[in-house]
């Protein structure tokens, strides 16, 4: 199972730089989410790697061939598209077949690999149906198939689940992960969900500009996101985000929100050191709020704020203050919710420690 | 479906089904006043070209006695298909006079070598300048394009010295090469229009899968050109079959097809006109396109692309 490295990739088309000296490694057995906005450039690298485009400068390496000018067919890929692309005038066991198309294996060997296929993936009643014959998930699981069949080092998925129902699409999540857990290959992951990437990675690329903004679990880059733009993509709903002056008095440090409210912030773990009067964006994240029914007397800061609106989704609820003429996110326990009604005061700390700063300047974690 | 009509008993009688009242019935439809214009319209077309038609179908049966008398739209006293044996087989062109049999199987000889060679390299064109990144291919579609708009008698000259140099020039084979060449443009035009709307992430599975320029394009895109293929076939069919000038030009005397000894047999006659005999040639001629659209138009299939991706 090999790994995979991006080194000083470069992708232009004329005068437009896509990606630019982008550098990535992705370790064996790893499984890579590529997550960012539309147009952020994660289609482009896989498909880079997949070798349906070419780099413009740089090197792809897998495992430790140079693949950077190798045909797609030889690069000991499979990938999986966001539209299935099955080949519709072929039957399933057709579609499947056409995957072994380039190596020349014997006609026994080629039999022995879809039937096992077939079998992991539960399409064996289906084999000699036609794609238009089939549902949306049982494509899903052909185009699937299909990669599988290969019997290759690196799986390269497409945004595959982006286009199936919610309750489809949480059961392929699962089913994709532990075909991850039983086959131990190596699975570059492009997807705009954050759930997806969160629950599936081992490893998320965060993108953004055609720039990866963070490069880690997914526990770093829930807990750690290195600036504003992964603090502000991951995590639903959105962490918020407040302007905000630092104020260092001896060995206690303390952030001036707006409105006179001041938030403790002794044990946050400082990258740098924090200099008096320093402009600051504080990330708190909605689940770090806690709304006691009395102040707890070490919370990192304590505010009574209006409540505005409250949204319920099941298992929990969201609550949304007015601070300073913006909303500010809590979450909460749906029977807290049915008491906070819009219009009523609420009195919430945040813990401390949890905090995010950022430096309002250059957007980098502090 | 539920049962829209209940079943009610009537005192005495069996059970007769009576049907419901609907809820909220909608009102009549008439026929419109554009429909009526539509109908008008269409029926003056029909028959415009039927009454042509029906003319010359009744006057091919009728003997030359019948048609001296000169009612051409009378149905014939006696049926007879004198008319169309002597078309087929007796009728003079020029000092041959073996009918139109002759021309008959020049044409077939000149349809199929044509249709295979223009057909098979337009599409493999057409593929490869849609599918694959091929260098130039924005110049060479301006270029073909070009191509499709120059008309056949400026370049007829040059094609008779090209011809003739190759010795092809007066054989069937010199005007099945022509005709091939000649419509290469607008075929591969139309194919590669057709595949571009092929989803490029089929084409980029396909790569990926196999990645050979001619096994894609035989058990992947050959499959999916069946309407294609329909609309090209009609398309150079007729257009083979009904030419006139490239046959006559590049024909010689032993290439004639069969519009060339038509056209023979029905201006070079000797005494009176046979007009039975002409109108049946006529549509001996006219018969095998026909016969193209009613069996070729039944193949469309409906939906290529079904289940390739989401739809």
């Amino acid at each position: 199972m090999p790994t995979v490295s991006f080194e000083h990739i470069v992708k232009s088309y004329g005068s437009l730089t896509v990606l630019n000296d982008l550098n990535l490694a992705v370790e064996d057995g790893d499984f890579l989410v590529l997550l960012g906005p539309s147009g952020c450039g994660k289609t482009t690298l896989l498909n880079l790697l997949a070798g349906l485009l070419e780099v413009t400068d740089g090197r792809i390496m897998i495992g430790d061939r140079d693949v950077t000018d190798l045909d797609p067919k030889d690069r000991g890929l499979a990938m999986v598209f966001q539209s299935y692309a099955l080949y519709p005038t072929k039957t399933v066991h057709g579609n499947l077949k056409f995957g072994l198309s380039a190596s020349k294996l014997p006609r026994e060997e080629i039999e022995q690999r879809i039937a096992w296929a077939a079998k992991l993936l539960q399409i064996e009643p289906l084999l000699h149906r036609k794609p238009g014959q089939l549902s949306g998930g049982q494509r899903q699981r052909v185009a699937i198939g299909r990669a599988l069949v290969k019997n290759v080092g690196v799986f390269l998925f497409d945004e595959p689940l982006s286009n199936l129902d919610a309750k489809l699409r949480t059961e392929m999540r699962l089913e994709i992960k532990k075909l991850h857990d039983e086959l131990k290959s190596t699975i570059v992951y492009v997807t705009h969900d954050q759930i997806e990437a969160m629950t599936m990675a081992t490893k998320i690329a965060v993108m953004d500009g055609g720039v990866i903004q963070q490069f880690g679990t997914s526990d770093e880059i829930y807990e750690r996101p290195a600036n504003l733009f992964v603090a502000g993509f991951i995590g639903s709903p959105a962490m918020n985000l407040r302007e905000a002056t630092l104020r260092v008095n001896g060995s206690k440090v303390t952030a001036d929100l707006a409105a006179g409210m001041a938030l403790d912030l002794t044990g946050y773990d400082f990258e740098t050191a924090p200099q008096d009067g320093t402009r600051i964006i504080v990330g708190l994240r909605p689940e770090h709020f806690g709304v006691p029914d009395i102040a707890e007397p070490n919370a990192a800061a304590s505010f009574t704020l209006p409540v505005q609106y409250t949204e319920r989704t099941g298992s929990d609820a969201t609550v949304y203050l007015s601070l300073d003429n913006q909303l500010l996110a809590l979450r909460v326990a749906p029977d807290a919710a049915s008491r906070l009604k819009p219009g009523t005061s609420v009195s919430v700390d945040f813990m401390p420690g949890k905090a995010n700063i950022f430096d309002a300047q250059t957007g980098r974690r502090m | 479906m539920s049962q829209i009509s209940v079943t009610q008993r009537a005192a005495g009688a069996a059970e007769v089904p009576v049907s419901r009242a609907p809820y909220f019935p909608r009102k009549k439809k008439g026929i419109s006043p554009q429909s009526i214009a539509i109908i008008v319209f269409l029926s003056m077309c029909a028959l415009f070209f039927c009454i042509p038609l029906y003319v010359v179908v009744v006057t091919s049966f009728k003997t030359m006695d019948q048609i001296r008398e000169g009612a051409i739209f009378a149905l014939p006293q006696v049926w007879t298909l004198d008319a169309w044996d002597h078309a087929w087989n007796r009728a003079c062109s020029g000092i041959n006079c073996n009918g139109l049999k002759v021309g008959f199987w020049n044409s077939v000889m000149i349809l199929f070598p044509s249709l295979a060679l223009s057909i098979g390299l337009s599409m493999v064109t057409g593929y490869a300048l849609a599918l694959w990144n091929v260098r130039w291919a924005g110049g060479f579609l301006f270029l073909l394009f070009i191509c499709a708009f120059v008309p056949f008698q400026i370049i007829m000259y040059p094609l008779i010295v090209m011809t003739s140099t190759a010795k092809v020039y007066g054989t069937l084979w010199g005007v099945a090469i022509i005709h091939a060449v000649l419509a290469m443009p607008v075929l591969t035009l139309i194919f590669r229009n057709y595949y571009k709307d092929i989803p490029q992430e089929i084409m980029s599975a396909a790569v990926m899968d196999s990645g050979s320029f001619w096994k894609i394009f035989i058990e992947i895109i050959l499959p999916m050109s069946g309407n294609i293929l329909i609309v090209v076939l009609i398309l150079q069919i007729t257009n083979i079959w009904n030419d006139y000038l490239i046959g006559v030009t590049f024909g010689g005397l032993n290439g004639q097809p069969m519009t060339v000894n038509l056209a023979n047999l029905v201006t070079i006659s000797t005494g009176t006109t046979n007009y039975a005999h002409n109108m049946a040639a006529a549509l001996l001629t006219a018969i095998p396109p026909l016969v193209v659209y009613f069996v070729v138009g039944k193949l469309f299939v409906q939906g290529v692309t079904s289940g390739a991706i989401k739809g």
